[in-house]
């Protein structure tokens, strides 16, 4: 049976999104999507700093990967428009992950604001993937505004504190239309497999494969750990129980 | 100092001078910058590389020099 993710018009069979950052070398980056499986992979858009050579990001992901833009840096949706444009014109390709963050402390997102470029953009024939704050509300007027999928966060960005908004995302994942991509915080693989068992289309993982000691093999457990929680999610897990329930048969005992 | 054939442009937020007659494509080649592996943002409208060598700049012009980085 192939369980294909559908996403702007894209058959993905990877649900582990992969980011590229704070990598200790670029270097990592190929063997880490080899190692994960991953097909979609972000990066961001940047000033070119004279001061420090740094290199191009794309020649780092293989050719047959979605890249995804993110629009990290953009503190409105102005500035998001701009820079999902500016990766499109670069050659990018349509897909774009909105983000919209005004807040220094925690990153969290400004919904309203990703609102709005989610419609612009949406509206320009971009794949938008916005990420957000879990709000039923917000993820309704995402979908409203042409997003084709919706990325909650689990925990603050780079914060390796996994999904501590649990319960937020089942209710997108119960009542949205559209992929639910847990995207920000995980920070272990069982946390990427709870995630997919809950029913998560896929998951975004970045900081928790890019810090490890070893990169590479973190990328394969968590590649690992999101099949392992989609296979369980299409198995239908068991009822879960109050009290203890003999897996023994309770006949027959050798008893005196 | 801003020569007599100068002039003063914008480049990624800062104020710099470049002599009159400097298109993008120098402005880029002057930088040591390889052209595929950078985007050019000129007054807020895309370029694409093939208009990089028309387009000479003009005062209070504003330019951004951009690339893509690892990022989530």
């Amino acid at each position: 049976m192939k369980d294909l993710l559908k996403i702007g018009g894209k058959e993905i069979t990877s649900r582990l999104f992969l980011g590229t950052g704070k990598f200790s070398s670029n270097r990592l980056i190929p063997d880490c999507v080899k190692a994960s499986g991953a097909q979609v992979v972000t990066v961001a858009l940047r000033r070119v700093d004279l001061e420090f050579e740094e290199e191009n990001i794309a020649s780092y992901v293989p050719g047959e990967c979605i890249l995804m833009p993110n629009t990290s840096g953009a503190r409105n949706a102005r500035e998001a428009v701009r820079i999902a444009r500016l990766a499109r014109a670069a050659g990018c390709g349509d897909w774009v992950k909105i983000e919209v963050i005004a807040d220094n402390r925690y990153l969290l997102p400004d919904n309203y604001e990703t609102v709005k470029a989610t419609e612009i953009l949406a509206g320009e024939g971009f794949v938008v993937l916005p990420y957000m704050s879990p709000d039923l509300m917000v993820a309704k007027k995402l979908a409203e505004a042409g997003a084709a999928a919706v990325m909650p966060l689990g925990s603050p960005i780079g914060s390796n504190r996994g999904l501590k908004t649990r319960e937020l995302i089942r209710i997108l994942i119960e009542e949205i239309p559209l992929p639910i991509i847990v995207d920000a915080g995980l920070g272990r693989p069982s946390e990427a497999a709870e995630a997919m068992e809950m029913g998560a289309a896929a998951v975004l993982v970045n900081t928790a494969i890019a810090t490890a000691d070893n990169p590479v093999a973190m990328a394969r457990a968590f590649g690992l750990a999101v099949e392992a929680g989609r296979l369980a999610y299409l198995s239908g897990p068991g009822e879960v129980r109050e009290y203890a329930r003999a897996s023994s048969p309770l006949t027959g005992f050798l008893r005196e | 100092m801003l020569g007599v054939n100068g002039l003063k442009v914008v480049v990624n937020g800062k104020e710099e001078n470049v002599a009159a007659g400097t298109t993008v494509a120098g402005l880029v080649a002057a930088r040591g910058l390889r052209p595929d592996t950078v985007i050019i943002e000129y007054n807020y409208g895309i370029v694409k590389k093939a208009e990089w060598d028309g387009i000479v700049l003009k005062e209070n012009d504003r330019v951004e020099i951009l690339r893509f980085v690892g990022g989530g």
